[in-house]
């Protein structure tokens, strides 16, 4: 019923039960509605700076080494030159299209394989479950850094290394939340009333357990989204994740800290790129699992007096 | 209680054993093991010498079982760089990273609880905004990036701080543990919020209210009891992350603690060390899971009653 009025929600009048429009609960929070501007720029341009910046990330001119942020050098002056004269306007470009080449597929890949087998063995459970589980923890109970160090000790340093030892160091963590939800929800009623009436396990999964897990785990992965981001900048920064001539915002953090003292800027840049795109993704995550959640979905439609006073917790519960 | 811990700690097990050999075969899947430890300019003399004294010349179970029987002694040969025994050198590091991360835990589950349950008490107040607004942040912030900023800032700028070392009073303490504290701390607020907001509008939180207890006895006595659960799930995995940071933290903060020792020994390529810190770190974790498992238990006599003897 919800979904009929829904679809027909936005030319006439809302009904009490449609769901308003994702664009008009994005505006309604204010920093949710930054954060999505910020990570559709960093998006554009890390799918299309390359096309503008040609090969001014790796242009090396000596006798521009150094130069601090300044409005006089034109735009790839603008934010100041490493010490090889690089301009860091097109190397950030450069590295933002090298970070995002990383973390997006690892999140895809982890967040798909890893909510699959975790709904599979939590709504199964038995034989099914404990060997899940007990993959999950056997990944887990090494830190995600650890397995990269040890595995980029021996194979050698690439992105698709990278990607692919993020995309597995990850998995546990849709698996475990996958597993707890489906869990929880196969001795519900309607789950109990859908395998009465003869429905598949594969189609209760799919068709009531996961449209309810499904939240939660957007929420998680645009989490993991900053992890991951964070675990390549971190390796990288090791000097075992992205190696040179290449170039990611991690990479520039660790070539740039012999020069803090004379040129701060090669340092704080690249990590302030870090931060506002981890930041815009965590902002985004917190809007997207009360916009995702039937239940809570009501706040994102209230303008933010009227949400403050009907919070769920009432006040008289406040000491 | 008891056939639950058994059961807990054989299935625990299971992980440790892959990452026993998990370390053994990977040091095997690149072809000679002696590239792996030997430096590039060996000769092929010294190679064969070496492939001889380490038994590198025997068949693979042969070596699976040698290295096995070592495992067990905690036995992982000499370290090319000191000619020390890996084990102790591991061994040695290890306490500095246990006091940091000791710390920074304790830290952040009391922090996060306090901070956490303030929040939830009122959603989309002015503290619940700006406890999100600082623990969303803190767990965005590359701690790499936090740390340098930490010394540029309060140790050059501003000379406060010492820039690194461990030799000097409780100051030194202040930058490490900071840097390591910003991930855990911000994440616990988040799921101390979440499940706090959660238990409080949960029923039986009403049926305490209209039963006419105080408010103070509904929120520690009904819905933290209920929302500490999740809170100890995800700290004993953030206490598990926590050698991703101390790997960055006593890089940068030159303390000689098991992270530093495992990115000197990968850069310097000195696989027996690296072994015995990777396989000391796997037992600590093993023995952390176990700890998180207990108080698991202890919280949600769900959990004990979900897995039968």
């Amino acid at each position: 019923m919800t979904r009929e009025k829904a679809s027909t929600g936005d030319t006439a009048v809302p009904a009490r039960t449609a769901r308003p429009s994702w664009w008009r609960m994005l505006a309604r929070d204010r920093a949710a509605a930054v954060g999505a501007v910020v990570l559709t720029v960093v998006a554009l341009v890390a799918l299309f700076g390359r096309l503008f910046i040609g090969d001014r990330a790796q242009r090396q001119d000596l006798a521009a080494s150094l130069r601090p942020p300044s409005l006089g050098d034109g735009v790839y002056g603008l934010l100041g030159t490493d010490v090889l004269g690089r301009s860091m306007v097109a190397r950030l470009i450069e590295a933002s299209a090298t970070t995002l080449s990383v973390a997006v597929p690892a999140v895809l890949s982890s967040l798909v394989i890893g909510s699959a087998l975790g709904l599979w063995a939590g709504y199964h459970r038995g034989r099914r479950e404990s060997v899940t589980l007990r993959i999950a923890d056997v990944i887990l109970s090494f830190p995600s850094l650890l397995i990269a160090v040890v595995v980029l000790y021996v194979f050698s340093p690439s992105a698709l290394n990278l990607v692919l030892i993020l995309a597995v160091t990850r998995i546990p963590v849709y698996l475990r939340t996958a597993r707890a939800e489906a869990a929880e929800l196969r001795s519900r009623l309607f789950v109990d009333a859908a395998r009465t009436f003869g429905t598949a396990g594969r189609m209760i999964i799919y068709r009531h357990i996961l449209p309810i897990a499904l939240p939660t785990l957007l929420t998680v992965a645009t989490l993991d989204f900053c992890f991951v981001m964070l675990t390549e900048s971190s390796l990288s920064f090791l000097g075992i994740g992205i190696q040179p001539p290449d170039v990611s915002w991690g990479l520039m953090v660790a070539q740039g800290r012999q020069y803090l003292q004379t040129a701060w800027w090669i340092t704080v840049l690249p990590g302030l790129a870090i931060v506002l795109t981890t930041v815009s993704a965590t902002v985004l995550a917190a809007w997207a699992r009360l916009a995702t959640d039937p239940a809570q979905r009501w706040r994102l439609t209230l303008p933010k007096k009227r949400r403050t006073a009907s919070a769920p917790v009432p006040p008289e519960m406040i000491p | 209680m008891i056939p639950f811990l058994r059961k807990r700690i054989l299935s625990s097990a299971v992980p440790l054993v892959c990452v026993v050999l998990g370390v053994f075969f990977l040091a095997r899947m690149t072809g000679n093991p002696v590239d792996l430890y030997l430096p590039l300019s060996a000769t092929s003399e010294q190679r064969a010498e070496f492939s001889a004294a380490q038994g590198f010349d025997l068949s693979i179970p042969a070596q699976l079982w040698n290295y096995l029987a070592d495992a067990v002694q905690f036995d992982f040969g000499t370290s090319l760089r000191t000619g020390q025994s890996a084990a102790s050198m591991a061994i040695e590091a290890f306490p500095v990273t246990l006091q940091l991360a000791g710390v920074t835990m304790l830290l952040a589950i009391t922090g996060a609880l306090v901070v956490g349950s303030l929040a939830a008490y009122r959603p989309n107040s002015l503290i619940d905004r700006i406890a999100s607004l600082l623990s969303m942040t803190a767990a965005s912030i590359p701690d790499f990036w936090f740390a340098i900023m930490g010394v540029l800032v309060f140790g050059v700028s501003l000379g406060l701080l010492p820039t690194s070392g461990t030799i000097g009073g409780p100051e030194i303490w202040i930058l490490p543990i900071a840097t390591l504290l910003i991930r855990p701390f911000g994440v616990l607020v988040q799921v101390v919020r979440g499940s706090m907001v959660t238990a409080l509008s949960a029923p039986y939180v009403k049926v305490a209210r209209s039963k006419g207890a105080t408010p103070r006895r509904v929120i520690f006595g009904h819905a933290l009891r209920n929302a500490v659960t999740p809170v100890l799930t995800v700290a004993g995995d953030l206490a598990v992350g926590l050698v991703n940071g101390a790997v960055i933290v006593e890089t940068i903060f030159g303390w000689p603690g098991i992270g530093k020792l495992m990115i000197d020994s990968i850069l310097q390529r000195d696989f027996a060390v690296l072994q015995a810190a990777v396989l000391l770190t796997a037992v600590t974790i093993f023995a952390l899971n176990i700890l998180v498992d207990v108080c698991h238990a202890l919280t949600d006599p769900r959990v004990r009653q979900a897995v039968p003897a």
